[in-house]
């Protein structure tokens, strides 16, 4: 071999090496969510700017749940970046199980991130998770029902007047139900929605001392308005509805109101979906005039399980997925109302993303939301619809089945009152509460 | 003697039966329907989603979104190695059992059986851990040999029950004869008990095949077969019951096929020594 092509090949067996180092392939767990599927689209922006490589696994929230848990608390290293919401996010980081972001580039801009998002997705300061998108919760109600029935809806409505309002508009006839609510059994489906609203209603999960409080007043008075409410004006079986049964309802014109998700905003007024796209309009979820909503805050997020070999790349994905040049990259190909919502405060500055119905409504529903003290009377806990610890996923999806064997008329209020009270009650001291 | 059977009784019979069968295939058939349809009118009520527009939008979203032809490699791998590998272990215990039953043999067969009762989610900790200590997460020969374990009792006491009907003189005679055991297993009982090897093979096929919490629990995005394919296609905030089903029918149909090929063959195993 001559001189000249020895050297050809050394140039290029260095490049070739060097290329290899660089470019990784990340695995990345996801939940398969509108604004997911839409990033995965996406990818190939990413991999013509970084080099690297991404493979998708997709899963069901609760497969997910259970997979990333697996992996994250045995060190599996599957995975470089996992899907986790908020409620996983300050225990994961407490345990020393995530990668901090508390580095990431001065074109990021994390102080642009809704301090509600930051605050929810943080432990002790520090930022583990970026949100990719946001929610909250609010009223999302047919205005020409509402006309019909002679009504106007506030911007921010009492809990009085939803009843109200959804025993007006029910009509048994024409299969509408006044109002549509999760009922559903799980932490995540009925029981985020009975523990946000009875913020509102001066209920708490526990006190300073860590205590059970289903035997107070609050409680029971809010699982009494909410069953009466519904047997008055819900659909029927409204004890086995999570968000995608009421979706449907309201989507099919079958619904008053709705009180859920923000996210949903866009589906249900999506013309290709939704039966009733041009007349739903938007308000605040309730409260009971104790200075707590009934909203809650979520976000889905990236991190990093610390640990894994290519924390670089997986710096470079989020910092990608999460930054606004991604949503002005879903803006310019799929319009406004399809970018993911809810994560950054420069989104709702944006002239053009103000035209967007639900967006006005989506953020003053999130400012209005505060994981730090979600209720009337102070707890030792941070979160609305779940307090974070990791012993609430399970005692809450205990809790919740009782309270939906209570709206099946299963068993009485009561009774599922006092299930919750000793199941709760057993759960924390075997814990060392 | 046979019992007479009455026109009318055997009209009614032939009723039920049918009633029975479009009952249990009801659900199969409705996730067919729904494939065909979009994503708005698949929530709509039983009626109205008959009559709403046929389309293959979601089996184009399907195919655009995830690479069906690497889940489907890996169900076959999985499905197929696993059954081969349980049939080298089994073939030999089977017949142990079977010509050469020992005092504790019965025992052994139930224990083998008791580990079926066993919930599988009371082992993922452990089986989890082995497998990162081990390199196999996410590894096709990894699930191979899990999902040849979980079904190896059931691949056991199938050739079991077979091996136990054929006359265990023909094999003494073929050992006259000086045929060594592999030969004797190889050339003597396996052609006999050929039938019921082959339903025995496809019983596990479609109990690997369909297997959901081992492979979505033990493989990322390598070795990931159908059933996380299809996993993949349930949303907690969005509709998704369409591409749920097309996922489902792409999924299901190479092992209804060979289930609908193969039927004779395996009623007729299954049902093997049921009746002298």
């Amino acid at each position: 071999m001559s001189f000249k092509n020895a050297l050809r090949a050394a140039t290029a067996l260095t490049l070739i090496t060097a290329g290899g180092a660089y470019a990784e392939t990340i695995t990345i767990a996801t939940v398969n969510n509108g604004d997911m599927i839409r990033m995965q689209g996406y990818t190939d922006d990413f991999t013509a700017k970084t080099g690297h490589e991404v493979e998708w696994v997709t899963l069901e929230e609760n497969v997910l749940r259970q997979r990333v848990t697996t992996d994250i608390s045995t060190k599996g290293g599957q995975f470089d970046i996992m899907t986790i919401g908020m409620y996983e996010t300050p225990i994961w980081g407490a345990n020393g199980w995530l990668v901090p972001l508390d580095d990431l580039s001065a074109e990021y801009d994390a102080a642009d991130i809704l301090p509600a998002m930051a605050g929810g997705l943080s432990y002790e300061g520090t930022l583990y998770a970026a949100p990719f998108y946001g929610e909250s919760s609010m009223v999302m109600y047919r205005t020409d029902l509402m006309e019909k029935a002679g009504m106007g809806m506030p911007e921010a409505p009492t809990w009085s007047f939803i009843r109200e309002a959804a025993a007006a508009m029910t009509d048994r006839d024409n299969d509408i139900n006044g109002i549509c609510l999760r009922g559903k059994a799980g932490w995540g489906e009925g029981g985020a929605f009975i523990t946000a609203m009875s913020n509102s209603f001066g209920a708490r999960w526990f006190d300073m001392d860590w205590k059970a409080q289903f035997d107070t007043k609050p409680w029971h008075d809010t699982l009494t308005f909410f069953k009466g409410m519904m047997d008055e004006s819900g659909p029927a079986g409204y004890a086995t509805n999570g968000f995608n049964e009421n979706l449907s309802l309201f989507q099919q014109g079958k619904c008053g109101m709705w009180i859920d998700a923000t996210v949903a905003a866009s589906f249900v007024t999506n013309p290709d979906e939704s039966t009733v796209a041009d007349s739903v309009g938007f308000a605040l979820a309730p409260d009971n005039g104790l200075g707590k909503r009934s909203n809650w805050l979520w976000a889905w997020a990236l991190a990093i399980p610390a640990g894994t070999a290519k924390e670089d790349a997986a710096k470079q994905f989020i910092e990608w997925a999460t930054s606004k040049d991604y949503i002005e990259l879903v803006a310019a190909n799929e319009g406004w109302a399809n970018v993911p919502p809810g994560a950054r405060t420069s989104l709702y500055e944006n002239p053009n993303y103000k035209d967007i119905p639900f967006a006005k409504m989506t953020l003053k529903s999130i400012l209005s939301a505060d994981p730090l003290h979600p209720t009337v009377d102070p707890v030792p806990y941070v979160g609305i619809q779940f307090a974070a610890i990791p012993e609430f996923a399970g005692i809450a999806t205990e809790v919740s089945q009782e309270f939906s064997a209570a709206y099946a008329g299963q068993q009485t209020v009561e009774e599922a009152l006092a299930k919750a009270q000793a199941l709760t009650t057993d759960a924390m001291e075997a814990a060392g509460y | 003697m046979a019992r007479a059977v009455t026109p009318r009784r055997k009209a009614l019979n032939t009723f039920a039966a049918w009633l029975i069968g479009l009952i249990i295939f009801f659900p199969i058939l409705w996730i067919f329907v729904l494939s065909f349809k979009t994503e708005g009118n698949a929530i709509l009520p039983p009626l109205d989603v008959l009559r709403a527009p046929w389309t293959f939008e979601s089996y184009g979203i399907v195919q655009d979104r995830s690479d069906y032809f690497k889940h489907f490699g890996n169900s076959v791998i999985l499905a197929f190695g696993s059954t081969l590998l349980g049939l080298i272990i089994a073939v030999p215990a089977a017949w142990a059992m079977a010509f050469v039953p020992g005092k504790r043999t019965k025992d052994i067969l139930m224990w083998m059986l008791s580990t079926k009762m066993l919930p599988a989610v009371g082992v993922l900790y452990p089986i989890y851990l082995m497998f990162i200590k081990l390199g196999l997460l996410d590894s096709r020969i990894g699930l191979v040999i899990v999902l040849m374990l979980i079904n190896l009792p059931i691949i056991v006491w199938m050739l079991y029950t077979y091996f136990r009907e054929i006359p265990g003189e023909i094999l003494e005679a073929a050992r006259m004869d000086g045929a060594t055991l592999r030969e004797e297993i190889l050339y003597v009982l396996t052609p006999m008990a050929l039938p019921g090897m082959a339903s025995t093979v496809l019983l596990n096929v479609i109990l690997a095949w369909n297997e959901a919490f081992w492979t979505l629990n033990l493989t990322a995005a390598k070795a990931a077969p159908l059933t996380a394919f299809i996993a993949s296609y349930s949303s907690p905030e969005g509709l998704f019951y369409a591409k749920l089903s097309a996922a489902s029918v792409m999924a299901i149909a190479p092992i209804l096929i060979m289930g609908w090929f193969s039927q004779k063959q395996l009623v007729r195993g299954l049902t093997f020594g049921a009746v002298k």
